[in-house]
């Protein structure tokens, strides 16, 4: 085996099998899907008490117009409003009582809810939505014309503008802005932590290796180039590896929490739909879907994600040895990590303004700033990954990596000759001055 | 025969010059001693020799031909500022420096076995290095320096750290390697040591060489015509100088300096008129001196 794939072997095991690293791949997932789940279900938990409702209509007009579902029962009284009014007992064990004491076509303010708590709104709005369909019916029969209530149902219109992208030969995809901007961000942010944090960790390896002296030792066997390039891919290899974990552990977890609750799952939306039908909602589509969440994934089928998924390992692995190679730099030029910060500064502040770059380009994902941000290599992996979506011209996206590759095999040159010197340093307070004589050593 | 040859050899860092013309041979199968202050430029030559930092001029020929960065592996070289990984276990460390060293897996468990056996150290294998004491640690370090077999060692201060016991047994293992055909370059400060294990030794100061050649016979060449004289009656000055004369149980220590021109026999034959002579020992300086002595400015 060559040296450097020992090197490459031993910075990736010692990672991999950490405890943190271990906990921190496997709870990261679990976490996620945990939060989102948390709040599907808390979104999702109904009452399972059938909540009574005692109707009192004077004017008999609206008898059994309210049915019982599986949340409320509807019962009719003939009974007058005062019998409960003054009987908190027989109120305590209903839920509200809705109270008609008029023509309701002619005075929209006849039918009262009564209840001694606030009834919620879900209540309120199904029994104005049966009570307001029953009446504009009758009003619409009044008119005593011949379908008009087919007319009527047809002039209905519900605008829903679609986004549709022409691709290749005319075929059409179905876009979403929104959708773009979050995969963008997602992408840009992954690859943002990711430099900074397997960043810091090439760097503080590398003063570890040298505060330890154990770099003393293994330069008389290995080339201080292997040393920091064994560690620079040890280290992205660790990166990958934590990275498809969490992509695979958050697909098997959503699957399997999925199929657990996926029957409640079915069960609700199918009761909202009918919910939807009863109030006179005709929903859009057959499927029982609600028409966002529709959009939403025919606009996931659109997005091409073998590109974007390659992409993203290209410049995740672009930025990263762009930026470790100068952190291996610093991190040999120091004697101790409480010295790195002074040198890593300047390091970070392009990282940081690539984030920002990358949030305001993704307002204007064509715009001078975005371009040249993904052009620029000490941005261009982030700001580039937000522009992605948008759908960026192929020349672009080439000439774009073809800068960042020439920019890491120049930095790695220079991280080499720094690092080359800075490992065999001790005790000496570093300049940038310093520095910059040792790249002509 | 010439194992390793140094020849004038410079280097020159910003600001000032680490060596400056350096030329030394080392003979095969010997121990080696490279000495000098701290800052001398002992470890840039080190470094050198293990092709770690190239020299500015000068060159570096091992077995007659100029070195290259393959020939390295014939080296083993353990540095004065030595470290191992803190949270890998020692035996793992072990291997993984071995076979940065070329060995394959295989032969350096062989080996490593056989080492860990020798030094009874079998139960640290599955110790973490941070468990282990500066001491422990350093024969980890030992070991894993000569565990490829290398042709010539390089040792930078291996003594430090150490307690007599295992110093001691340190220097057997380097004289056993020594009486197997290993040749060994030392660098150390530690005089006593020198004196004890070289055969030649080259002292470095300000860069430059200052004191060449076999140790018996450097200590020769700085005698300072001294004698040690234990007699029965005290001694009358007479065609010498007395430095200092003490008396212990009815015996007489003197300690004398002789005229360059006299002879020990003509010496010895005025005392012998004198008293009964029982011991006559000339007092050759030590390397301590020599060294102190060689690298103190002159006034």
């Amino acid at each position: 085996m060559s040296k450097i794939n020992l090197i490459i072997k031993r910075e990736y095991t010692t990672r991999v099998m950490k405890k943190s690293f271990i906990l921190l791949t496997f709870l990261t997932p679990l976490l996620l899907v945990g939060m989102i789940g948390l709040i599907v279900w808390m979104g999702g938990i109904k009452d399972d008490n059938i909540k009574k409702i005692i109707v009192i209509d004077q004017t008999n007009l609206y008898k059994d117009l309210l049915k019982s579902n599986e949340s409320y029962s509807f019962e009719y009284v003939d009974k007058q409003i005062d019998t409960y009014k003054n009987n908190p007992d027989q109120i305590k064990e209903i839920t509200a009582l809705l109270y008609i004491n008029g023509d309701l076509s002619k005075n929209p303010e006849a039918a009262v809810l009564y209840s001694e708590k606030q009834v919620n709104m879900e209540l309120k709005s199904y029994i104005s939505g049966q009570l307001n369909k029953y009446i504009e019916e009758q009003k619409l029969a009044a008119y005593n014309i011949p379908d008009l209530k087919q007319m009527v149902e047809k002039s209905r219109t519900d605008i829903d503008l679609k986004t549709i992208k022409w691709g290749e030969g005319g075929k059409e995809k179905e876009g979403s802005a929104e959708l773009a901007m979050i995969i963008g961000m997602i992408t840009a942010f992954i690859i943002y932590m990711f430099i900074v944090i397997y960043g810091a960790q090439v760097m503080s390896g590398v003063v570890q290796e040298k505060t330890n002296r154990i770099v003393e030792v293994i330069i008389s066997s290995v080339k201080p180039f292997e040393l920091m390039m064994g560690k620079i891919i040890g280290i992205a290899l660790v990166g990958l590896t934590q990275f498809f974990m969490w992509v695979v552990l958050t697909v098997v977890i959503s699957m399997v929490a999925g199929s657990v609750i996926g029957k409640n799952i079915d069960a609700d939306t199918l009761q909202q739909v009918s919910q939807m039908q009863q109030m006179g909602m005709q929903p859009t589509s057959t499927q029982n879907l609600p028409p966002e969440l529709q959009n939403l994934f025919s606009a996931l089928t659109g997005m091409d994600f073998v590109k974007i998924g390659g992409l993203f390992i290209l410049y995740f692995l672009g930025g990263y040895l762009l930026y470790a190679s100068l952190f291996a730099a610093v991190g040999s030029a120091v004697d101790n990590e409480t010295d790195t910060q002074q040198f890593s500064m300047p390091i970070m502040l392009p990282i940081i303004f690539a984030i920002y770059a990358g949030i305001f380009s993704a307002e204007n994902p064509d715009g001078p700033l975005a371009f040249w941000c993904s052009m620029i290599p000490f941005t261009s992996p982030i700001v580039m990954m937000v522009r992605l979506p948008f759908d960026v011209p192929a020349w672009q996206i080439i000439l774009s990596l073809s800068i960042l590759i020439l920019s890491f095999l120049g930095t790695t040159w220079v991280a080499a000759k720094i690092y080359r010197t800075g490992i065999l340093m001790y005790g000496k307070k570093i300049t940038w001055g310093e520095m910059w004589k040792w790249l002509k050593y | 025969m010439t194992l390793l040859e140094v020849k004038n050899v410079v280097k020159q860092f910003d600001g000032h010059r680490a060596l400056d013309g350096v030329s030394l041979e080392v003979p095969e199968n010997s121990v080696y001693g490279l000495l000098g202050p701290n800052g001398a430029g002992k470890t840039t030559l080190i470094r050198i020799i293990n092709c770690i930092t190239a020299p500015d001029s000068g060159e570096v020929l091992l077995n007659g031909k100029r070195m290259t960065a393959e020939d390295v592996v014939h080296i083993g070289y353990l540095p004065e500022e030595r470290g191992l990984y803190k949270k890998m276990k020692v035996g793992e460390q072990a291997l993984y420096l071995a076979q940065l060293r070329g060995m394959t897996k295989k032969d350096a468990q062989k080996a490593l076995k056989y080492w860990f056996e020798k030094f009874e150290i079998q139960t640290w294998w599955d110790k973490k290095v941070e468990e282990l004491s500066k001491g422990m640690a350093q024969k980890v370090q030992f070991i894993t320096t000569i565990l490829h077999e290398p042709k010539l060692l390089i040792f930078d201060e291996p003594f430090s750290g150490f307690d007599p016991v295992n110093a001691e047994q340190l220097k057997r293992e380097i004289l056993e390697l020594r009486d197997k055909g290993v040749t060994i370059i030392f660098s150390t400060h530690n005089m006593g040591t020198v004196e004890d294990l070289c055969e030649n030794i080259s002292l470095v100061d300000k860069a430059k060489v200052v004191l060449q050649g076999n140790v018996a016979e450097i200590r020769a060449s700085h005698a300072t015509n001294t004698y040690q004289i234990l007699t029965k009656k005290a001694l009358d000055v007479n065609g010498f100088e007395l430095i200092e004369s003490k008396q212990k149980n009815g015996i007489f220590e003197s300690t004398i300096k002789k005229d360059l021109s006299d002879t020990n026999n003509l010496l010895l034959q005025r005392l012998m008129k004198q008293t009964e002579i029982l011991s006559f020992q000339e007092i050759l300086p030590s390397m301590n001196d020599i060294f102190i002595d060689t690298v103190t400015p002159k006034i």
